[in-house]
This record gives C-alpha cells, sequence and structure tokens, in this order.
C-alpha cells in the first residue's frame, strides 16, 4: 500500500489526479483528466449533469477502479498512497480520505450520535482490542470510549443537532441529514473530504450556513476539501481552486474568476441551457 | 349473516349514489365464489373412493362437506370484499367467532378435555360432531381462512384508524408500537428468565414438562444466536443449522473417539463451528442479499450431504450412536456407577431419578441460553456490533468509512456460528444420539422464523417466539401432523398484524441524555 510514489509530490498538494480515464464499456465516463488539489484549499469541481463528476469522487474514493491513470495521495503523516491501487474501504481507514454521496447515506435507523460513532470504527475496534478487551470492560477502552463521544457530541454542537442525538437519523429533516452526513465524514478524521453535492436540496440560508461551515472545516482542521456542486452561489463563493467537466473531459481549471469567465465553460454551460 | 344486513342499515347514509354498493358488490363475489368451489371442490370433496372388504371399489358421498365448503368460502369472499370496501366489522365479529369456534373446538378437542364433550359434541350419533368437518386438518385450514378474514378485517380498521396518511401519523403509530414493545419487554423479560429458573421446582416441576423446555430453550438459543446474524448483521443465513451440526458431530466424535465429556468438548464444539462459519463465509459473504441466502442454504445441505456419504467418519445416514450423556461437571447421573467413582445422587444424598438429569440438562441449557444473551447484549454496544448494525443499514457507507465489510460480517457469522456449536453439543449430549435427519433444512427454517417472528434484533421478542413456535406444538402433539399448517398460519397472520415481529423495538447503543430512554421503530433488516 504504502509502495513508494515514483512521482514526487509537490510541497502542499494534497491529490494529484494525472491522466484519469474511467470507461463503462463503450462510454468514457472520465476522459484523460488530470489536475491537482490542495490542503488548506476547497477545490470545486463542477460541470453540467452526467459530466462525470460522481464517478471522479467513485475513483478517488475506491468504489471504481480507474481504467487508466494514477492517483496519488498525501496520506497522514505525510505518507504517500496510490489510490487506485487500493481497497475501497483501505482508503477510508488507511489513506484517510472521506466521502459523502449524492443521495444521502446515513444509517436511517441508528440514531444520530450512534451514526457518529460508526465512523470512529477502526479507532475504537483498536481500543476494545478487536472486542476482546472490550468485552472485559477494560478502561482502556471505556476511557477510547468517552473521547469518541465527546468528538460526537462536539460535532453534532458545531452543526446544531445536538438536542437530536438520540433520535434515528432517518428521522431528520433533509438538510439536517446533510450536515449529518458531513459531520459522520469528519468523524473519521480525514486528510481529504470529497463532498457530492452538499448544498443540493437546500434553501438559501441553509446554503449560507453550509459555506460557513466548510470554510470553517478548511481553516480548522487544514484539509483539503473537493467539493461538486451545482449551486454556483456555494461553490464560486467559497472555491480556492475550480475545475470544470464537461463529458468527463476537463475543459477549464482556476480560480472562481479565471473559471468563470472561461468561454470554454460558458459555451457547455449556455449548451445545457438550450437542450432545456 | 343478520350482523350484515344490521350493517346495511346502519352504513347506508354513507355511501355515495355512483358508488357500487358495497353488499352488492361483495355477494356478486361470494356467489361467484360459491360456483367456483361447488365445481373445483364436487368431484374432489364430493366422493372418496374406498375399497371394500379389500376387493371392491366403492365410494362415500360427503355431500355436506360440500356444502360446508361452499357456504364457508363463499362468506370468507364475502367478508373479505366487505373489507376492501372498507365495512370491516362484519368481517372482524364473524371471521373472529369463527376462529374462536374452529381452534376452540379442536384445541379443546385435542386436549380432550371433559368440556369438549358436553359443548361440541352432540348425543346423535349420526352427527357425531359440532365441527363442520370430520378431517381435522380441513377445520385446521378453514380456521385458517378465518383468522386471514379475521387479520385482514383488524389490518384495515387499524389502518383506518390509526392513519396513515401522513409520513407523522405513520412514524408516530410506530413509534408508539416500538415503546410499547420495549415497556412490554421490560416487564416480560425478567417475569420469563424467574418463571424459567423455577419451573422445574418441586410444585410444578414435571419431568415431561421440563423435557419439553429443554427443546424449547434450545431453540431460544439457537434464534438468539441467529439473530446476531441475521437481526443485528442483516444477512440472511438459511445455512444456519449446518454450525448445530458441527457442533453435535464434534461432540460426538470427541465423546466416541477420544472419551472427553461434555464440558471438555464444549468449548472445542463452539470453535470448531465458528471455524467452519469463517470457512463457509469467508467465500460467500461478498455475495448481498438473495444471493447470500441461496449459497447460505446450499452450504447447509453440503454439510449435510456429507454427513450422510462421509460413512467412516460420520456414520452415515445411521449417525453416531453412544454419546455419552451429561454428567454434573464430572460426576456421572448413574444408578450405578463404576467402580471408585460417585454419582450424582450418593453425592448429594438423593434418591436415584432420572429427573435429576433432566433437571440439570434445563439448567445447563437456560445458562447456556442466557450467556448467549448477554454475550449479545454486550456485543451489540462494542464497535464490533455497531459495524454489524450499520454494515445491515448501509453498507456503501461503511466502506466509505474504512469499514471492511468482509472481515466484520465474517465476525458475525463466526460468532453465531460458535453458539450454534454450543447448542449442537448440548442437543448431541442430551439425545445421546445423532444423525443427518436432525440437522435438515426445516431447522435452519425454523430458527429463521423465530427470528423474523420474534421481532429482529429483539431479545425477548425471540424467547416468546421460540416458546410459540416449539412449545406450543409440543403441548398439541396430537396436531403434529398440521403443525407446520398453523405454523403457516401463526407467521402469516403474525407478518399481518406486526409485519415488524412480535415484540420489535431497537434502543440506541448509546445515548446522549443516559436517563431519558430512547425508543425507536427498528427499520427492516436487509434479510425482509
Ligand atoms: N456504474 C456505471 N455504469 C455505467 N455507466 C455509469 C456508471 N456510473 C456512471 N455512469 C455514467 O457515467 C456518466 C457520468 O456520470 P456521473 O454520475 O459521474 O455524472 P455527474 O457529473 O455526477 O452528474 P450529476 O450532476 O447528474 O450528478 C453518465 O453518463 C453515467 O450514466
Ligand atoms: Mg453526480
Amino acid at each position: 500500500m504504502t509502495a513508494a510514489a515514483t512521482t514526487h509530490l509537490a510541497d502542499n498538494t494534497l491529490l494529484e489526479v494525472e491522466r484519469l480515464t474511467m470507461r463503462f464499456g463503450g462510454l468514457v465516463a472520465i476522459n484523460d483528466v488530470s489536475f491537482s488539489a490542495r490542503s488548506r484549499q476547497i477545490t470545486g469541481v463542477i460541470g453540467p449533469n452526467g459530466a462525470g463528476k460522481t464517478t471522479l469522487f467513485n475513483c478517488i474514493t475506491g468504489f471504481y477502479k480507474p481504467t487508466v491513470g494514477r492517483l496519488l495521495l498525501r496520506g497522514p503523516g505525510g505518507q504517500p498512497f496510490m489510490l487506485e491501487r487500493m481497497d475501497g474501504f483501505r482508503i477510508g481507514q488507511k489513506a484517510k480520505v472521506a466521502r459523502t454521496f449524492q443521495n444521502i447515506r446515513l444509517f436511517p435507523g441508528m440514531s444520530v450520535l450512534e451514526n457518529l460513532m460508526v465512523a470512529q470504527h477502526n479507532k475504537l475496534m483498536h481500543a476494545s482490542g478487536w472486542t476482546v478487551l472490550g468485552l472485559l470492560g477494560l478502561p482502556v477502552y471505556r476511557h477510547a470510549e468517552e473521547a469518541a463521544r465527546d468528538l460526537a457530541v462536539s460535532w453534532l454542537e458545531r452543526i446544531k443537532l445536538i438536542h437530536v442525538a438520540d433520535e434515528p437519523a432517518g428521522s431528520l429533516p433533509y438538510g439536517d441529514q446533510r450536515r449529518l452526513e458531513i459531520a459522520r465524514a469528519m468523524c473519521t478524521e480525514p486528510v481529504l473530504l470529497c463532498l457530492d453535492e452538499p448544498a443540493a436540496g437546500l434553501n438559501p440560508k441553509e446554503s449560507a450556513e453550509l459555506s460557513a461551515l466548510l470554510l470553517s472545516i478548511r481553516d480548522e482542521f487544514g484539509i483539503g476539501l473537493l467539493l461538486i456542486e451545482h449551486d454556483m452561489s456555494v461553490v464560486m463563493g467559497i472555491s480556492d481552486h475550480i475545475v470544470v467537466l464537461d463529458y468527463g473531459s476537463k475543459i477549464s481549471d482556476g480560480s472562481p474568476l479565471e473559471v468563470r469567465n472561461d468561454p470554454a465553460v460558458i459555451r457547455a454551460y449556455l449548451g445545457e441551457d438550450e437542450k432545456e | 349473516m343478520t350482523d350484515v344486513t344490521q350493517g346495511r342499515n346502519h352504513r347506508a347514509a354513507d355511501t355515495g349514489p355512483a358508488a357500487p354498493n358495497p353488499y352488492v358488490e361483495s355477494l356478486k363475489e361470494a356467489l361467484f365464489t360459491a360456483v367456483l368451489v361447488f365445481l373445483l371442490g364436487f368431484l374432489m370433496v364430493g366422493y372418496q373412493t374406498e375399497v371394500l372388504q379389500g376387493k371392491q371399489m366403492s365410494y362415500v358421498t360427503r355431500y355436506a362437506d360440500v356444502a360446508w365448503a361452499v357456504a364457508l368460502m363463499s362468506a370468507g369472499r364475502f367478508l373479505l370484499t366487505l373489507t376492501r370496501f372498507d365495512r370491516t366489522l362484519p368481517a372482524l365479529i364473524l371471521g373472529g367467532l369463527a376462529c374462536l369456534y374452529l381452534f376452540g373446538a379442536g384445541v379443546i378437542g385435542v386436549l380432550e378435555l371433559p368440556i369438549y364433550e358436553s359443548l361440541f359434541v352432540t348425543p346423535d350419533p349420526l352427527q357425531p360432531d359440532t365441527l363442520p368437518f370430520e378431517q381435522p386438518m380441513v377445520n385446521v385450514i378453514f380456521g385458517l381462512g378465518a383468522l386471514f378474514v379475521f387479520a385482514a378485517s383488524a389490518r384495515t380498521r387499524r389502518r383506518k384508524t390509526v392513519g396513515g396518511q401522513t409520513i407523522e401519523v405513520r412514524e408516530a403509530a410506530e413509534a408508539r408500537q416500538a415503546s410499547f414493545a420495549r415497556n412490554f419487554s421490560g416487564i416480560l423479560g425478567p417475569i420469563l428468565i424467574v418463571l424459567a429458573l423455577v419451573i422445574p421446582m418441586k410444585p410444578w416441576g414435571d419431568r415431561q414438562l421440563v423435557d419439553s423446555l429443554v427443546l424449547v430453550m434450545t431453540y431460544v438459543m439457537l434464534g438468539w444466536g441467529l439473530n446476531i446474524v441475521v437481526g443485528l448483521a442483516g444477512l440472511l443465513d438459511l445455512g444456519y443449522v449446518a454450525f448445530y451440526a458441527v457442533g453435535a458431530y464434534t461432540y460426538g466424535k470427541l465423546s466416541t473417539t477420544l472419551g472427553l465429556n461434555f464440558w471438555e468438548s464444549l468449548p472445542l464444539a463452539g470453535a470448531m463451528a465458528a471455524t467452519f462459519g469463517i470457512a463457509l463465509g469467508f467465500p460467500v459473504l461478498r455475495l448481498r442479499g438473495d444471493y447470500l441466502a441461496i449459497v447460505t442454504l446450499g452450504f447447509g445441505e453440503i454439510i449435510r450431504l456429507i454427513l450422510i456419504n462421509w460413512q467412516a467418519f460420520t456414520g452415515g445416514p445411521n449417525g453416531i450412536g453412544n454419546i455419552a450423556k451429561i454428567d454434573f461437571f464430572g460426576i456421572p447421573f448413574e444408578r450405578n456407577p463404576a467402580e471408585g467413582t460417585m454419582a450424582f445422587h450418593t453425592l448429594f444424598g438423593l434418591e436415584f431419578s432420572t429427573t435429576q438429569r433432566v433437571v440439570f440438562l434445563y439448567y445447563v441449557i437456560i445458562g447456556l441460553a442466557l450467556i448467549t444473551n448477554f454475550v449479545t447484549i454486550r456485543l451489540r454496544k462494542m464497535p464490533i456490533g455497531r459495524a454489524w448494525e450499520a454494515l445491515r443499514e448501509d453498507e456503501t457507507a461503511c466502506r466509505a468509512l474504512g469499514i471492511n465489510p468482509t472481515n466484520t460480517k465474517l465476525t458475525a457469522f463466526a460468532i453465531g456460528a460458535m453458539f450454534a456449536g454450543f447448542a449442537g453439543s448440548f442437543f448431541a449430549t442430551r439425545q445421546g444420539f445423532i444423525s443427518p435427519e436432525s440437522f435438515t433444512f426445516i431447522e435452519s427454517a425454523v430458527i429463521l422464523a423465530i427470528v423474523v417472528l420474534g421481532g429482529m434484533g429483539s431479545q425477548v421478542g425471540v424467547a416468546v417466539a421460540a416458546l410459540l413456535l416449539i412449545g406450543l406444538p409440543e403441548v398439541l402433539r396430537e396436531l403434529s401432523l398440521y403443525r407446520m399448517l398453523v405454523f403457516g398460519g401463526v407467521m402469516v397472520l403474525i407478518m399481518l398484524l406486526r409485519p415488524k415481529g412480535l415484540l420489535s423495538y431497537r434502543v440506541p447503543t448509546i445515548l446522549y441524555k443516559d436517563r431519558k430512554k430512547k425508543v425507536m421503530a427498528p427499520t427492516p433488516g436487509a434479510a425482509q
């Protein structure tokens, strides 16, 4: 897993996507895309429907094996990982990439607090001596569980869901579920957080709160964020850097201002408008 | 039928002029059913061939049975159709009465209670019995039909009164049900445990009863073990009995070849079953849902076929006999123990009695079952238990959180298998003889039925379900032929009335507010 990376990651680069291609049979969902994302930055990924944004996330988080290309990540402690070679769950476990889903995927029957405890599974498994010590009720495990609970509670306070901590996650309103999913991803203590349309279905007030939350995550934890978003007010407002995909290819890459004025981007989006 | 006409006058007001009259519609349906039943049943039910004096073929007519069948079927159809038009009261009352009559008479008759004679048997020799049919099975079938009518009307009624219009109303109703299940279980659980502990004692204790309860408790333990796999981890395992068999054969072999006693073999049997759980689980746990169910079913059968065909090792269809009976931690329950050893009754200065062993067996299985229960409850609150439940809820999300799905499922499989192994070696020591016949698919189905019926994940529910499904047929031994029928009927009923199981609720494994216990309605597991 830790096979020495032949490509050297530039100093503050967190993720290096190199010539990534993903084919489904004859369909090329991602076509030769390269870009990089940095720590302490929000990298926006935009593009019309079906551009391949979610597929890109699925490659980064190990749900799909890329057909061609490399995904190089500077993991915890600066250790390099070649994500394209790793099993899906190991990317979350070892390389510390966390994600949310376009269609929210909470554990609906479990309580809000439990959702955040499950996110700390690997840490707690270790502390419980793979369950053996935990079953015996040793203090080592009890302390670890207390700490995990405190972390969960602090996140619930931050996303203002502490009053429903013991409710089933599935019973929350949509906007709350979105925030809970972000908090759950953060409870894995990631180095890279991938958010797939976190503002979808939120009202303007909630979107503004979301923007503030994402900025605070970036600044406080110093991690990198990859943000897929259709809501331009959110993505243009908080991204440090934006990558634009269209039909699987990268058509633009730069600061929000550069991207907004890029004729290729305007064409892609206007073309989309004409179809509708 | 008088109720029906009254119902008509009563309800006439709220039937719109354009809408079809529910009673006319229902009558049409009933007539159609009557014709259909008559055509289908006239030859099959109406005539029965008979061999006279070993030579001649003859037949007897059973026109009365045909008439009864036509009447009951069309009445049932009538009531069901009314229910569809939201006229539930007649079905509720008549269906309920019919159930009471058919099952009441059946149960009382089977138990041979004196009241049966006075209530249901008329002195007239031409009409020996007031149940509609001569064969009890036919009565049972119609009883189930009546139950169905009753359940359907009860369900429609509840949907109408409780609501279901809005999600909030439904959720509130579910939450109420769950909190009732929780409170009820909270009371019932301790009562059941105390009852279980005192039942073998003198004034109530009766060897036959204790013997039956040993069987029930074995299934309670198996249900609790399978509950880890199906209820918590959401893995539909249709081959659970394989691990029960592995445990039983492990003890059988250890006892007959190495002379190990039950207590020495118990951990080995558990370990062996767990090993099998891992070995079988590893290739199949990548599959999801139905595929997993089919493959586990196949593995269960493979194990049974190996037991049948590997003559040299397993004794084939003849099984293994002369397995050492249980002993009191090394002290045998025997009238005449071997030279130089002490027997249980001499040690405690008692008269020798075979009941002592039965009672001891009973306490052993209670102990084993309670250990299973206790470990399950603890495991649920461990990270592994939370991961099991999370996997049941959403495997994809688990992967994204860095949880290894294969290992997590394997532990559930292995731990579930281990408890089945313990139960299996208990079974072997109780019977003294095992053969592949005890480990057929139907056993897996019964154990699964116990889990689903009890309410997946509900410990008390599983115990109640085992008591119902194993205990009831034991009580109604005479009915044993129709046991599967009643069993199916009860399953259908419970699934209609309480689709999430008898007592299903879920308490979070960790609480923010410790004082106020929260209860939630469980989500249907992946296995449902
Ligand atoms: N597993 C798959 N098998 C086949 N085709 C797929 C698969 N996943 C995605 N695709 C295809 O790849 C293309 C890109 O899909 P993707 O979901 O990445 O788009 P997107 O940019 O996320 O769109 P949206 O904004 O609607 O979420 C689509 O044409 C989609 O049909
Ligand atoms: Mg998408």
